[in-house]
């Protein structure tokens, strides 16, 4: 017998962000017995920072929006890499995932007619995104807390999953865990495991994540057998704050510029006509984001290495209504006005496009029993996610998760067996770093890391610097190796922090196979020595796995769009769009 | 050699403990939470710390900055420096200690369990106007940090979290008990289990907020008000229910 805390469940979600709790919601709204575990306290998960808004097509503003066109705009915009499937279901049922929260308790901006306000964002072709001033992801968060404690789900705060079990057939069976505070550790048994937990940003910096975003459920479900999917997908948002160097990286929401705010260099260039003369400053994140990065790289940067934005031209009173957090934000930790004042932006890592493969319709990876949804599972951004799209994804996919986690356990002929064996190694493992004598400081190795990724990986790649961050990267992960920390068991940050070192190691190396597997340069993926976008590489995916220590890489064809789905693109532009213009000259004609 | 500041630390747990001194070099703009990682990165890696967005979202980072609750990352050093006063940093005092600047706040979790949700009147899409939301999205700004419970003498003092909810959960009562879709009724609750009478309205919890929420005036006032109106004013609290449920 183990002498260690063991709980059992039928389901189990790592992460508490809003894919997570939308998905313990779901599985224990239909019956399963349902534990969350998550790394920070409820409610803080990274998913609190999200500023702009979610994706859907209600058309309160626009009355030709409708779900045709947030297809269109969602596949361009990922450079058609996309799971077509994911985006059909994501688009259609966005709306409806809303109106839940809405009736959950959450309080949108509101149109002057009562109906929830939707902002426009970037690429998309009407205003979509509802919202609640920059304050989206909070509310969301909020809501879907507010309404799991109410259910009957079990949370485990503060509590670090480092390994997933899985029976003698493969299957889904437990889970190794350590409580943050204590430093005890933990073994989940349950029928089945919903991964939620979110991106790995932080291997980059600047970044605007938060800690928690270093890919651990990725990591984990990677080294049982997991497929992961177009990890050279790494977005990078246009407009981090730049300076002073203490933020450099936090967020400025794309709602500046989906709210009238102007990109300009340092010589009073508004630069984005000549880059993208159509959608200007609301062009997708790859190329607002390029274009800063060429702009710098030009020598006509700002004098922090970024370009200048101004919104001042709205007003104060409009700015501090519908920005309120970054007038706060820019007030407080940079001394500058926004109402007042244009200020320095620069692209900051944002976003994992990358991620777990999964069933379109049911986030199932291709191990029985494990399940992943939200940023850390791959398909419906292609290659370069909408500003507004992640949200609705952790509504819409979190809810499919639960089900269907809940529907497989109903369907489980036996329980699964963890291997009291592999538990043992664990509790090794974990402890290793304590043995260890004057190796590594793990915070170093993180720094180390994101250098390299920023260095070689980062907006601009090309195949040999992408080889020379690899080898760069082989060696920091033998140092890595020889991790070692002291103190106690108890909340402990520098023991905490070689976990997560060792799952965005692990990736890491996946976005430098994938990078250099796609020779061509599509969404965020832009290469210098192979600058076009080729149609046989829009044909696939590529898809990674882990054995025995060594990765294997494979392109998969890309899922073909049935006719009527295909026939969408056909005018070359947005249904939606058509039909207004054809609206539109249909009123001048009987004028 | 760059500037440096000394950061006055706490480090210590349920047994005791006390502050220690860290030279850290000093940047421009920096923030105590910037200061607090280069300390764990450079001279102590197990310094315990909570935080997520280092962008005053998520509310995780409280503690005591020079006796006041206050965000690490909200908090810029080079307004110490200027005045010359050095710079303590202590967790909050309300909660248990876990380590250092960490502390046990899952009273906070327990207290949110027993707040009767939202009740809708009738299904979503529902027509909403600004003007009716704007009192109940500027407590829904809350990003649960705790420094109202933390300063409340209620509950810093006097221990009576066993009959007060606090602050924080009082703005949360309100915002349900204000949302013009809300069908529950709560009045009774508010009054007997989460202990409204308790608040003597001083206005600290207020004034720490860093979300600016205006919780004793817009909320704790107001929930008074309801209390006060049905159980001693019966007929002014029959008129106000009957507001509360019309169309
Ligand atoms: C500043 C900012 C603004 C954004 N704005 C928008 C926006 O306006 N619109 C939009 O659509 N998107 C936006 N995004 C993107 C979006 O917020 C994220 O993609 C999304 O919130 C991810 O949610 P998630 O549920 O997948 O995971 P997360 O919210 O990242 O949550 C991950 C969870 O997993 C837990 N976890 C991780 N590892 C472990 C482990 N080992 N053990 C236990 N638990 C673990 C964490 O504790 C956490 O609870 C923004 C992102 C940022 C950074
Ligand atoms: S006003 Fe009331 S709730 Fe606020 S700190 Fe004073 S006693 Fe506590
Ligand atoms: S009301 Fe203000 S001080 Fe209290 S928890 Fe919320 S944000 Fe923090
Ligand atoms: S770290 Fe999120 S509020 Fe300070």
């Amino acid at each position: 017998m183990l002498d260690i805390e063991t709980r059992e469940y039928d389901v189990v979600v790592v992460g508490a962000g809003g894919a997570g709790l939308r998905a313990a919601i779901e599985a224990s709204g239909r019956g399963s017995r349902v534990a969350v575990l998550t790394k920070s306290l409820l409610g803080k998960a990274h998913t609190v920072m999200a500023e702009g808004g979610i994706a859907a097509s209600f058309g309160n503003l626009d009355p030709y929006d409708g779900w045709e066109t947030h297809f269109y705009d969602t596949m361009k915009s990922g450079h058609f890499i996309n799971n077509y499937r994911m985006v059909e279901l994501y688009t259609k049922e966005a709306p409806e995932r809303v109106l839940e929260l809405e009736s959950w308790g959450a309080v949108f901006d509101r149109t002057e007619d009562g109906k929830i306000m939707q902002r426009p964002f970037g690429a998309h072709s009407f205003r979509r995104l509802a919202h609640v001033g920059d304050r989206t992801g909070k509310e969301l968060i909020r809501t879907l807390q507010q309404k799991v404690v109410t259910q009957n789900v079990d949370i485990f705060a503060e509590v670090t999953t480092t390994r997933i079990f899985l029976d003698r057939q493969g299957r889904v069976a437990g889970l190794f865990a350590y409580h943050r505070d204590d430093g005890h550790f933990v073994l989940f048994k349950t029928r089945a495991i919903i991964l939620a937990t979110g991106g790995w940003g932080r291997m980059y910096k600047p970044t605007s994540n938060s800690w928690e975003c270093t890919g651990d459920g990725a990591a984990m479900a990677f080294r049982v057998g997991a497929e992961l999917q177009d990890m050279e997908m790494v977005q990078f948002h246009p407009t981090g704050m730049v300076w002073p160097p203490g933020v450099r990286g936090i967020l400025v929401t794309e709602g500046v510029r989906g709210e009238g705010g102007l990109l300009y260099n340092a010589e009073g260039e508004r630069f984005m006509l000549r880059y993208d003369p159509e959608k200007k400053e609301l062009s997708s994140r790859d190329v607002v984001a390029r274009s800063i990065y060429r702009e710098v790289k030009a020598g006509r940067g700002t004098p922090h290495g970024g370009a200048w934005l101004d919104i001042t031209h709205k007003g104060p009173e409009y700015i501090k209504r519908k920005l309120p957090g970054m007038y706060e934000q820019f007030k407080k930790l940079a001394d500058v006005d926004i109402t007042k004042e244009r200020f320095e932006v620069a692209p900051t890592v944002h976003y994992t496009m990358g991620g777990l493969r999964v069933h379109p319709e049911l986030a199932a990876t291709n191990v029985p029993g494990l399940y992943a949804a939200g940023e850390t599972a791959c398909g419906l951004h292609g290659a370069n996610r909408l500003g507004g799209n992640s949200l609705g994804d952790l509504l819409v996919f979190g809810r499919r998760a639960g089900m269907a986690a809940h529907e497989y356990v109903q369907n489980l002929a036996s329980l699964p067996e963890v291997d009291e064996a592999e538990v043992r190694d664990e509790m090794r493992r974990v402890l290793r770093p304590f043995e260890v004598e004057g190796g590594e400081n793990p915070y170093l190795i993180h720094e180390a890391l994101q250098t390299i990724m920023s260095t070689y990986a980062g907006i601009e790649r090309s195949g040999p610097e992408l080889e020379k961050g690899l080898a760069e990267l082989e060696e920091l992960k033998a140092r890595a190796e020889r991790m070692s920390v002291d103190g106690p068991l108890h909340f402990n940050p520098g023991w905490h922090t070689v976990f997560e070192v060792q799952s965005m190691l692990l990736l890491a190396e996946a976005i430098f196979r994938g990078a250099l597997e796609r020779k061509e340069s599509r969404g965020a993926h832009w290469r210098t020595d192979y600058p076009e976008e080729l149609p046989e590489y829009g044909r696939v995916n590529f898809v990674q796995t882990y054995e025995d220590g060594r990765y294997h890489i494979r392109p998969e064809p890309v899922p073909e769009m049935p006719p009527e789905l295909a026939r969408l693109f056909e005018a070359g532009v947005a249904p939606g769009v058509l039909r207004a213009r054809q609206a539109q000259n249909g009123r001048e004609e009987t004028k | 050699m760059a500037e440096t500041v000394t950061l006055w630390v706490y480090r210590g747990d349920q047994h005791g403990g006390e502050e220690k001194p860290y030279e850290v070099p000093l940047m421009p703009g920096m923030v105590v939470l910037d200061a607090v990682h280069w300390i764990q990165a450079h001279l102590a890696p197990d310094l315990a710390v909570r935080w997520n967005c280092k962008a005053a979202h998520c509310g995780s980072c409280s503690a005591e900055v020079n006796g006041r609750p206050r965000l690490l990352c909200k908090t810029r050093l080079d307004e110490f420096v200027k005045e010359g006063v050095p710079v303590h940093v202590r967790p909050m005092k309300t909660f248990p200690i876990i380590k250092d600047l960490v502390t046990d706040v899952s009273w906070n979790y327990r207290v949110m369990r027993q707040i009767p949700p939202f009740q809708p009147r009738e299904p979503a899409p529902f027509t909403l106007y600004q003007r009716d939301v704007d009192r109940v999205q500027e407590f829904r700004r809350c990003i649960e940090c705790f420094l109202c419970q933390d300063v409340c003498h209620v509950l810093r003092e006097h221990h009576e979290q066993e009959h007060y909810f606090g602050p924080r959960f009082m703005a949360r009562l309100a915002e349900l008990e204000m949302h013009p879709m809300d069908a529950g009724d709560r009045v009774g609750f508010i009054r007997e289990t989460a202990g409204v009478g308790w608040c003597n309205i001083t206005h600290c919890c207020a004034e720490v907020c860093p979300e600016a929420i205006e919780i004793t005036n817009n909320a704790i006032i107001p929930l008074k008000e309801r209390v006060a109106d049905r159980y001693w004013d019966p007929i002014r609290g029959l008129f106000r229910r009957f507001q509360k449920t019309a169309p």
